[in-house]
């Protein structure tokens, strides 16, 4: 048995405790925000927050998650509805083409932003080449990245 | 009234596969009865049961929602957005009463193969048609009723207005009597003119667009239906490789796993057949996942064991230096390098590539009483249904193909054997089943982008411009996928027989070799190495000229014309396009070119210290491009683009945001692609994994700015989707040249140490 929160939620989970929170999070809790673009931590697609840190989803056992905080990006703005800057910025900057990385890319975004209130162009390519985005939208993300930095400063 | 089209193309000649057995068959692009009763529809949408429904593609309700349907496929180029955006605009709608539904696939929407770089351009008609028909019958409807001329009578804004008297009324009010109505015949229909379009060629943003920055968007991967088991599926490691023996004890005792089933072969040709394995069942992902590494197969490899690229290209490679059949032919080459001048010879060399969109295949199918409900990312849901109807045998009547946003597609997505997976699935299980694909298996069992070698020789005067053009490419056609060996028209249509230098003598030829995996379309198909080939060659002469490269491109272009290359012996299919409204111009080449210059500042920089900079041209998908591209290359030989200028030529541009940001990917992609694609068999089996051995670009290597000008030309709208790449690749390879003078004449370029 392992005991969690999800996005504010207390979370219990009893199956195999080497199932990566990816799967958990898509196929138990239907938060599918989080995709699957790899399994290998490859791609960053699956990226979420455990304890405020930027993890790969696929690569982080049940096992190692007992009394942990997950976030993903279904609660990274507020309820309500309300948006975080990192979003807010996506959408200005019309970031995503096809979408399916971006999930991944704002997580990754947003915990760089939580340790580097204002990154350099270096800072984010550090950051985010473990985010792939096949459609080729790294110049928006900068962009956006630096837009969401001034709006939280 | 409608296009339609019978000259070979990628979509008649699948639909030709699939349904007749034939290459070349007749279709009817645009279904002929817009207005097609719900009645004989496969799934009715609000667009259909709407009161007042004049299109397939748009329907209004009393309260003035307007439906509007998308039939193509979203993938990241906005069409979901784009072309309702043009029936919105001739309706005159606000654009926040519109919703927009994802068709099914149907052939009343006409053809949905979304590819080819062509849903704008061939179906920009019908929805002006569709938006226009509700305005009309609206209008006729408030004439009728307010008792006044209907000439008098405009909409505005969601609005029927009659200026004169003041009155006016939401589009909704009239939507009773309107839909009383007959459509109105297209002649009898008024466009708006340019300076009246209020959404086309303005800034929109896409519709799903705040439901991607939640992670609410639903691709295939999220569909979950009620009652549903997961399936992964072990391929046969060999493309028509079958089940020898099978021991899934060990599978069946991972916790989750329920049962596995044998997918039978696949008869030839492939076509988009299951590639047939053994499906491991469960009550999860993971655990489907985790069974299948513990089943102990043995596979009969059949007879592609033997494919090694390695030997493959030696033989690639020889064969690009023996005449070839011949594909366009203009005045004499061979008497023209025999006159003596100076000869120059290149052969270039690319390798098989993956297409790695970052959503996996998966479809969830559900098969009851006869009938396949499923729900998958595909660019063609009308092939879904011939793929699956051939798959379960049911009619192609009776499978509904719900279409999902698609986690990328670039041409994987055309190709349904993930569907067929499911649906066989289903059958067996009597339950709905998902398949997901790993990231393995989509690396391991694509439907490769082509490896090629493309050989050019051209016989130069005293100033370096070419007096004689032979170009000649062979590679494994895409037929090969589908019973047909040899490369077919569209395969040299795209760069090989319709090169826009002015040469007084061109000869373009071609040889296919055998296929040992699937071949498939890859974003600009075969353009990627034709352009590659030809536009560093072009480089490689003016440098031998000792001339400037875009000062000796406009020369070997001239002041332009108009080609007409069926009097060269080429039955060129154009993309599919009527060549009378889309000719082969070569004026555009030439302005897209002088635009580059000027906006990448051309010539200002000498090149120098490891900077360089490179430029192409190329038209494809009747779309004309220029890429200039700048490199630094360090001490170590890493090389760095710093920045990127694409110049496109694509008629009139409806969301502009969207067409930059197609050619802003397309030069990511290119350079990714240019750099690091690289795709190997052994014995048989692909070699690489994962994105650890496909490499793709990422932000730290990725061209760092991309700038995308158009050139304002007037002219009917053309693909954006995939002709932003071709021109990328060979501008990089030029400017490596110009950077470090190594002439890199092999993808990817990485594997070419530069110090």
């Amino acid at each position: 048995m392992v005991k969690l929160t999800v996005n504010g939620k207390a979370r219990q989970f009893d199956g195999d405790s080497d199932m990566p929170l990816l799967w958990y999070l898509r196929d138990d809790l239907r938060l599918t925000g989080t995709r699957f673009g790899c399994g290998a931590g490859l791609c960053g697609a699956c990226t979420v927050h455990v304890n405020g840190q930027a993890v790969r989803s696929c690569q982080t056992k049940m096992s190692t998650l007992e009394s942990k905080t997950v976030l993903t990006i279904d609660a990274l703005g507020g309820a309500n509805g309300q948006l975080h800057p990192v979003q807010r910025a996506w959408i200005a900057h019309n970031v995503p083409q096809c979408g399916y990385c971006q999930s991944g890319q704002m997580m990754s975004a947003a915990a760089l932003l939580k340790s580097t209130a204002n990154p350099t162009d270096a800072d984010i390519d550090r950051a985010m080449a473990g985010n792939i985005c096949r459609c080729g939208t790294y110049q928006r993300i900068r962009a956006a990245i630096h837009t969401a930095a001034k709006e939280r400063a | 009234m409608f296009i339609e089209n019978i000259s070979l193309s990628r979509r008649q000649f699948l639909n030709g596969i699939l349904s007749t057995g034939a290459f070349v068959v007749a279709s009817r692009l645009v279904p002929e009865g817009l207005h097609a009763q719900s009645s004989a529809a496969i799934f009715n949408t609000k667009a259909d049961t709407a009161a007042l429904h004049p299109s397939v593609y748009l329907g209004i309700e009393p309260d003035g929602t307007v439906f509007i349907v998308t039939h193509r496929s979203e993938m990241g180029t906005g069409i979901r957005t784009s072309l309702p955006l043009v029936a919105a605009d001739e309706l005159d709608a606000d654009w926040s009463k519109c919703r927009i539904e994802q068709g099914v696939g149907d052939t009343r929407y006409g053809d949905q193969n979304t590819d080819g770089s062509r849903s704008i351009r061939d179906f920009y008609d019908a929805f002006r048609v569709a938006g226009a028909s509700a305005k009309s019958m609206l209008i006729t409807a408030a004439a009728s009723q307010w008792g006044l001329p209907a000439a008098e009578i405009t909409v505005a804004n969601h609005e029927v207005v009659h200026a004169k008297s003041g009155k006016k009324a939401g589009l909704g009010t009239f939507v009773a009597a309107a839909a009383k109505l007959p459509v109105p015949t297209k002649d009898a229909l008024k466009f708006k003119s340019k300076d009246q379009w209020k959404f086309v060629g303005k800034e929109r943003q896409i519709y799903d667009l705040n439901d991607i920055a939640t992670g609410k968007a639903e691709f295939g991967l999220d569909v979950y239906r009620d009652g549903m088991v997961y399936a992964s599926v072990e391929h046969p490691p060999v493309v028509g490789g079958t089940v020898k023996s099978l021991d899934d004890k060990a599978a069946l005792a991972v916790k989750g796993v329920s049962q596995t089933v044998t997918i039978d072969a696949p008869k030839p040709p492939l076509l988009f057949q299951s590639l047939g394995g053994v499906a491991v069942i469960g009550n999860n992902t993971w655990a489907t996942m985790q069974g299948r590494k513990q089943l102990k197969v043995e596979w009969n490899d059949g007879p592609h064991a033997n494919y090694t690229t390695a030997s493959f290209k030696t033989a690639m490679l020889e064969k690009v230096k023996q005449p070839a059949k011949v594909a366009r032919s203009l005045g004499n080459v061979d008497a023209e390098f025999g006159k003596g001048g100076k000869i120059i010879e290149a052969v270039y060399y690319t390798p098989m590539a993956a297409h790695a969109a970052m959503e996996p295949p998966a479809a969830v199918a559900d098969f009851r009483n006869g009938k396949v409900d499923v729900w998958c990312p595909t660019q063609n849901p009308q092939a879904v249904q011939d793929t699956v109807s051939a798959a379960v045998g049911v009619d192609k009547k009776n499978v509904i193909c719900h279409v999902t946003l698609l986690g990328g597609g670039f041409g994987r997505k055309s190709k349904p054997d993930y569907a067929a997976e499911a649906a066989i699935l289903s059958k067996k299980l009597g339950k709905p089943v998902k398949v997901v694909w790993t990231r393995e298996d989509d690396i391991h069992h694509d439907f490769y982008h082509t490896t090629a070698a493309v050989y050019h020789k051209a016989s130069v005067d005293a100033k370096g411009k070419p007096t004689a053009w032979l170009q000649r490419s062979v590679f494994p056609p895409i037929g090969s996928t589908f019973g047909a060996p040899a490369p077919l028209g569209f395969e040299l249509d795209m760069g090989l027989d319709d090169t826009l230098y002015d040469v007084a003598n061109i000869r373009a030829e071609n040889a296919g070799m055998d296929a040992h995996v699937r071949i498939g379309w890859f974003r600009a198909v075969t353009n990627n190495f034709h352009a590659f080939a030809a536009h560093s060659f072009a480089d490689e002469m003016a440098h031998a000229a000792n001339r400037d490269t875009l000062e000796f491109l406009l020369d070997a272009i001239g002041p332009g014309k108009i080609i007409d290359l069926k009097a060269q012996g080429v039955d060129y299919s154009n993309y599919g396009a009527d060549i009378a409204k889309y000719p082969v111009d070569s004026r555009r080449l030439r302005r897209v070119l002088e635009v580059a210059g000027e906006k990448s500042n051309w010539g200002k920089k000498k090149p120098g210290n490891g900077w360089g900079i490179g430029i192409a041209a190329h038209r494809s998908f009747n779309t004309y491009v220029a890429s200039v591209v700048e490199v630094e290359v360090d001490a170590q030989g890493r090389v760095r683009i710093p920045r990127i200028d694409q110049v496109a030529d694509p008629g009139v541009v409806i969301n502009p945001d969207r067409v930059r940001s197609q050619f802003e990917g397309a030069a990511v992609m290119g350079a990714g692609l240019a750099m690091y694609g690289e795709i190997t068999a052994t014995s048989g089996r692909i070699d690489q994994r994962n994105f650890d051995g496909f490499r793709v670009a990422r932000m730290n290597d990725a061209p760092v700015q991309v700038n995308v000008h158009f050139v304002e030309s007037g002219n009917l709208p053309t693909g954006v989707g995939e002709p932003g790449l071709p021109p990328v690749i060979a501008a990089l390879a030029n400017a490596i040249y110009s950077a470090t003078g190594k002439r890199i004449r092999e993808m990817p370029f990485s594997k070419t140490k530069l110090v």
